[in-house]
């Protein structure tokens, strides 16, 4: 642990990442603490009126400050992106290792009904789920983490034929190593490096995709914020008042921008072979 | 140097060839067909041949790396492949592989120390300082520095890492030892290290090896027999002594005729065989050799010689050789 530390000091990408990471992750937290005014409170006399001193983002159509609304959003947006990503990121890995590791009628049976959830627009299929299970904050989780499962089986399934030829494989069974520990031992941390990245992609897809279950009205529901949301809502003023659009839109992007520089230098950290 | 460790009898292992869509059977690649030969305690047996004979094949049959689909391996009198898994799993202590490739038989993502102690923590519950003293104990029999023991394969070079692998099959004390081809990845400077190296460690722990190699150079200096496989069958085994100077098989006069030899100035009549070694999804009726063997009679093309003793200690399967 000492020692990723200390390779994570000279890799300067990944600082950045780490630090802005960080920083949001300070805002989802101690968010209420952080923001000027309430999230939710309607400051009539100052509708639509362009960032100042007192409203720093400026305000929205009902004058809401959206400085503490992007605050807010960001709570919304992360435990989103980073509960839906966990979960299909670990239902995709265990599917995907099994399925890679036997590949015999379990992989079958898996790849085909990854398969059927590849075949619905993500959407669609979200959607779907949020209808069946009831629109709340908790159920678009689910549903978002059920979308990605496929893509992480089949990220992790191909990476586990590739590795599970490997002599170093045959080897451990030579030895004697029982199944389960060749898998967990030797085969899932060789799958690793693909797996981060597909989660740090799979994490701004996530926010993305909250983002549009918002808008549908089955995601979280207003007035409370989400970027996405707070994105969808600006459209119609995004002319005359861009800074409603402007203010979410670069959260989104430097958040998933970041998210994106610590995958990669986690990848590189997380393999000897670059050290 | 009268015991034997290991008796294979009648091995088969053939792979089944599928095809068309609804994957049926076609046909077998025979890889490993009818072998049976014995390894006594202690002594080196070498298996050589071309590329695709089955040798590695037959090497990983022995293990049940492969399942063989035929046959018996006898281990100290025992059949192995009776064994349940739990069973074969404990035998495998006595039982390791070396393998070719030093560069993808090692688990990148482990270091020297983790790699070496798997096995000693697969087999035995044992302390992590007991561990960590028996590793040292290998680490320097094979010659790697204690201070490289935290270090991850990629920084060792090819050479370094064979002994890295050395060490890993030998931490367990095996009685037989299945090297399959060690020496081919590797450079020549660095293969006589290696080779060497093998040698010290049988003296040193009464090890059995069943080397396996393409190269008839390596093999003669370290085995104490040889055998010559062509497509899936053992053609000749004998003392090294008696192969080298007096091969009976006319394979194995081809093959040994192909050795390159260190003196420029020796003249040596050379052995070309025609056409390719045939397929083994189809291998030829009678004699696996007789489309290639420039001696071939009537005889050989229908008749599968057997393979017998036809001096003391020396077994081949040819129907021109005379008991």
């Amino acid at each position: 642990m000492k020692e990723i530390i200390a390779r994570l000091k000279k890799d300067k990408v990944g600082i950045v990442g780490v630090i802005g990471v960080g920083l949001v992750l300070v805002l989802g937290l101690f968010g209420p603490w952080l923001s000027p005014h309430d999230s939710t409170e309607m400051y009539k006399e100052h509708m639509l009126e362009g960032p100042s001193a007192t409203y720093w983002f400026g305000t929205d159509e009902f004058g809401r400050d959206i400085f503490s609304r992007v605050v807010e959003g960001a709570r919304v947006s992360l435990y989103v992106g980073l509960i839906s990503v966990g979960i299909g990121a670990s239902l995709g890995f265990v599917f995907g290792l099994i399925a890679g590791f036997f590949q015999n009628w379990i992989d079958n049976l898996i790849m085909r009904i990854m398969d059927i959830l590849f075949a619905f627009p993500d959407i669609l299929l979200a959607l779907t789920i949020v209808a069946v299970l009831g629109p709340n904050l908790e159920n678009t989780m689910i549903a978002i983490g059920i979308v990605f499962t496929p893509v992480f089986t089949r990220t992790v399934r191909a990476a586990v034929i590739a590795v599970k030829e490997m002599e170093f494989i045959t080897s451990a069974k030579a030895i004697g190593v029982k199944t389960h520990k060749v898998i967990f031992r030797h085969v899932s941390p060789n799958v690793l490096a693909p797996f981060i990245v597909q989660s740090t992609l799979a994490l701004s897809g996530a926010i993305l995709t909250e983002a549009a279950l918002s808008f549908l009205g089955l995601g979280i529901q207003p007035p409370n914020p989400s970027w996405g949301a707070m994105l969808n809502e600006s459209r119609q003023y995004m002319e005359i008042a861009p800074w409603i659009a402007i203010f979410p839109a670069l959260f989104i992007i430097v958040t998933i921008f970041c998210f994106n520089l610590l995958g990669d230098s986690l990848r590189d950290l997380l393999d000897p072979k670059l050290k | 140097m009268s015991e034997t460790l290991l008796k294979v009898e009648a091995l088969e292992k053939f792979f089944p060839v599928k095809a068309g869509i609804f994957k049926r059977t076609k046909g077998y690649v025979k890889a490993v067909n009818d072998v049976s030969f014995e390894v006594k305690a202690k002594e080196t047996l070498s298996l050589v041949g071309e590329s695709g004979c089955g040798k590695s094949t037959l090497g990983r049959s022995i293990l049940r790396i492969l399942e063989p689909t035929g046959g018996k391996v006898l281990f100290n009198d025992k059949n192995i492949l009776d064994y349940s898994k739990q069973d074969l799993r404990k035998m495998r202590r006595d039982m390791q592989l070396v393998f070719q490739d030093p560069y993808s038989s090692l688990n990148p993502r482990m270091t020297v120390r983790e790699l070496v102690s798997e096995p000693l923590y697969t087999h035995f519950s044992i302390s992590k300082m007991e561990a960590d003293q028996r590793v040292d104990e290998i680490l320097e029999k094979v010659g790697l520095p204690l201070e490289h023991s935290k270090r991850y394969p990629h920084q060792f070079s090819g050479g370094q890492r064979q002994r890295i692998s050395i060490a890993r099959a030998l931490v367990l004390k095996p009685k037989l030892v299945v090297a399959d081809e060690p020496v081919s990845a590797l450079d020549v400077s660095i293969q006589a290290q290696i080779l060497k190296l093998l040698v010290d460690l049988q003296e040193e722990f009464d090890l059995t090896y069943l080397f396996i190699s393409h190269d008839l150079n390596v093999v003669k200096h370290i085995s104490d027999r040889v055998g010559v496989m062509y497509l899936g069958k053992i053609m000749e085994l004998a003392d090294t002594e008696a192969l080298y100077e007096e091969p009976l098989h006319p394979y194995t006069k081809a093959l040994l005729s192909a050795v390159p030899t260190s003196d420029p100035l020796v003249k040596k009549e050379r052995i070309i065989l025609k056409g390719d070694v045939p397929s083994p999804t189809d291998p030829p009726s009678g004699c696996p050799f007789h489309q290639r063997c420039p001696l071939a009679e009537e005889k050989c093309q229908n008749v599968l010689p057997e393979f017998v003793q036809v001096r003391p200690k020396h077994w081949v399967a040819c129907h021109l050789v005379e008991q």
